[in-house]
């Protein structure tokens, strides 16, 4: 298993703020990397430097080798890279079926758009009683699942999900964990920025933690579990 | 009703078709009710006449007209509408766009009658040629425009790009003006005559002692303007382009992470718009059979204040609003001169328009249809 997504020393800013301070990591092919730290400790940011709705101003972001830094965002989804953003992203005025025909909007074959969207509906059989429904209408959890539905639609090489159980009932957030789970063992690979960290590193094989904009620590997600400072800050364990 | 909801035919022009002439036949019909109450209310003032029979006996004409630059207005209001559903930037050199779209059909005519080829080929072929003319110019025009004057200044302060569009506006006037005074001399622009499409079908109506009078001109606008508002529901919701037009006026950065060009598809949405309004121009040039480099202008305004009417960033909405504007325009023309016993004339008919902006924004400001373009991120 290659690396497949690989950050070295980014550097990200807002205008004059300097929100990511010399990131490196990396992404295995077949993994679930989780971020966590709190909030504006840069998670979000990483993940939209790599999309490249913001480009580094220093060190690089490679996709399988391939500097991909200063590509626009459009470029880099037709490469392989799924976002699912922070607050869903949802085309309120779509329905939920042309909300999905966007997440395919670089597929041009028919069958396959088809076939994927069946998919879909498979995972999410909710969002199949939804089709012909604006996507402002659906509920918190439901605008999740075509949140996620809709980068799944791109069939992407390695999906980024932004704290996809913000907002969402516990037994919500149990069923989009299971179906990340899933989508990792049918051969996805992901990216996971989450605020709930103990769930993060329940699925994850490895974790970074990061602060002001730094990654401080980076181990195997189960030590981090038991590291002393994760479960302090993060985990909430005296 | 679901079937047949998604049913190609249905939705693409029946649903339409229906639209435009449902809303053609509401607004008129309420405003002649309107008219004819008001009629009745001030019938004893008027002693040598019966006011009543003097506004039936040229309802017909005024609602023909009214319809008429109403259709014009519409076209011209969906191209202020669908930049304002993808940027929330006001495009005032749309009128100029609009403007240009005229004189390049004029100019086509004109040269066909140089060539002497005017008189021997069929009107509506002469017409149909204007209209492509003026559809790729103005297109073309209009996506210069938002290339050169609007594009390097997104993500600045919302005024900013809004006054480098007047800029816009003043500069394409003396630009054309310049053009048409280095090769033709002057800058007005008349219509050649030529076919027969200023004459009138008549219509005997039962129980009407006159015929119903229809210029043909008016039907041709009225019947292009429809096509071309059928086709472009059909690009809008139709295709994969109108998705992307729509969910990049929903959420920008959203739709770039659905690997849509952003920059290419606001191209094409001013592409698209800035055709209608050159369309729109010709079809305006048949009834006013004069333009100049400035008289983009005052329809331009009208028709963004039919788009604020009716929704602004409502494609909807500026269908209807430009609908109701003609109509009202139209009316005021037509009685105020009857009703003030000629104290105002139908030179008032501008403050109309504009007094309707001015309540609209007061007490409506999301305009008739409301505002449905959806929450920006």
């Amino acid at each position: 298993m290659g690396t497949l997504l690989e950050l070295t020393n980014v550097h990200s800013y807002y205008g004059h703020i300097h929100a990511l301070k010399g990131v490196s990591l990396h992404v295995n092919e077949g993994e679930i990397v989780t971020l966590i730290g709190s909030n504006g400790a840069g998670k979000s940011t990483t993940l939209r430097t790599i999309s490249g709705m913001i480009h580094p101003k220093e060190g690089k972001v490679e996709l399988a080798g391939e500097n991909i830094s200063n590509l626009d965002a459009h470029r880099i989804v037709t490469k392989g890279v799924g976002h699912v953003p922070e607050g869903r992203g949802i085309f309120p005025k779509l329905t939920v079926q042309e909300n999905l025909d966007m997440g395919a909007y670089t597929v041009n074959d028919q069958k396959t758009i088809k076939d994927r969207m069946e998919l879909v509906y498979q995972t999410f059989p909710r969002l199949k009683e939804r089709v012909a429904q604006y996507g402002g209408t659906l509920s918190g959890g439901e605008q999740q699942m075509l949140a996620i539905g809709r980068g799944l639609m791109l069939n992407p090489r390695i999906l980024m999900l932004d704290e996809p159980s913000m907002g969402l009932a516990p037994v919500l957030v149990d069923l989009i964990f299971d179906t990340i789970k899933k989508l990792n063992e049918q051969g996805t690979t992901i990216l996971l920025v989450e605020q709930n960290a103990l769930m993060a590193l329940s699925i994850a094989n490895r974790g970074y933690v990061l602060q002001t904009g730094s990654i401080v620590l980076t181990d195997d997600a189960a030590k981090l579990k038991k590291n002393e400072m994760v479960q302090k800050t993060y985990l909430g364990i005296e | 009703m679901k079937q047949i909801a998604a049913n190609p035919v249905y939705k693409f022009l029946l649903f339409p078709v229906g639209q435009i002439i449902l809303f053609a036949l509401g607004a008129s019909v309420i405003l002649s009710l309107v008219t004819v109450l008001l009629a009745y209310l001030f019938k004893s003032n008027f002693i040598d006449f019966d006011l009543v029979e003097r506004i039936m006996l040229i309802l017909p004409q005024v609602i023909i007209n009214g319809l008429t630059i109403g259709f014009v207005y519409s076209t011209i209001a969906l191209g202020y509408t669908m930049v304002y559903g993808v940027l929330e930037f006001i495009n005032f050199s749309h009128s100029e766009i609009f403007m240009v779209g005229g004189i390049v059909g004029i100019q086509l005519m004109a040269y066909f009658e140089h060539t002497g080829a005017l008189a021997t080929m069929n009107e509506y072929l002469v017409i149909a040629l204007a209209i492509v003319l003026a559809l790729i110019v103005s297109g073309s025009l209009a996506v210069i425009v938002e290339r050169t004057a609007y594009k390097p200044l997104r993500g600045a302060p919302k005024l900013v790009p809004l006054i480098s569009a007047i800029g816009m506006s003043f500069f394409l006037q003396d630009l054309v003006r310049l053009i048409l005074s280095l090769t033709t001399g002057e800058f007005n622009v008349i219509l050649p005559k030529f076919g027969t499409y200023d004459e009138f079908w008549k219509l005997a109506v039962p129980g009407m002692e006159d015929p119903l009078r229809i210029q043909i001109k008016s039907a041709l606008i009225v019947g292009i303007a429809i096509l071309m508002l059928v086709i472009l529901n059909f690009l809008v919701n139709g295709t994969k382009v109108g998705k992307a037009i729509r969910a990049v006026a929903q959420d920008r950065p959203s739709a770039s992470l659905m690997g849509i060009n952003v920059n290419q598809i606001i191209s094409i949405t001013f592409l698209i718009g800035g055709a209608l309004g050159g369309a729109a121009g010709v079809l305006f040039a048949l009834k006013a059979t004069k333009l100049d480099p400035f008289s983009g202008f005052f329809p331009g305004l009208k028709a963004f204040t039919s788009a604020v009417l009716g929704g602004i960033g409502n494609l909807t909405g500026a269908l209807l609003g430009g609908l109701v504007l003609g109509l009202l325009e139209s009316f005021a023309a037509s009685y105020l001169g009857i009703f003030t016993n000629g104290a105002f004339g139908a030179e008032y008919k501008d403050i109309f328009a504009f007094a309707i902006l001015i309540v609209v924004l007061i007490f409506r400001p999301s305009g008739l249809l409301g505002q449905t373009v959806g929450q920006k991120a």
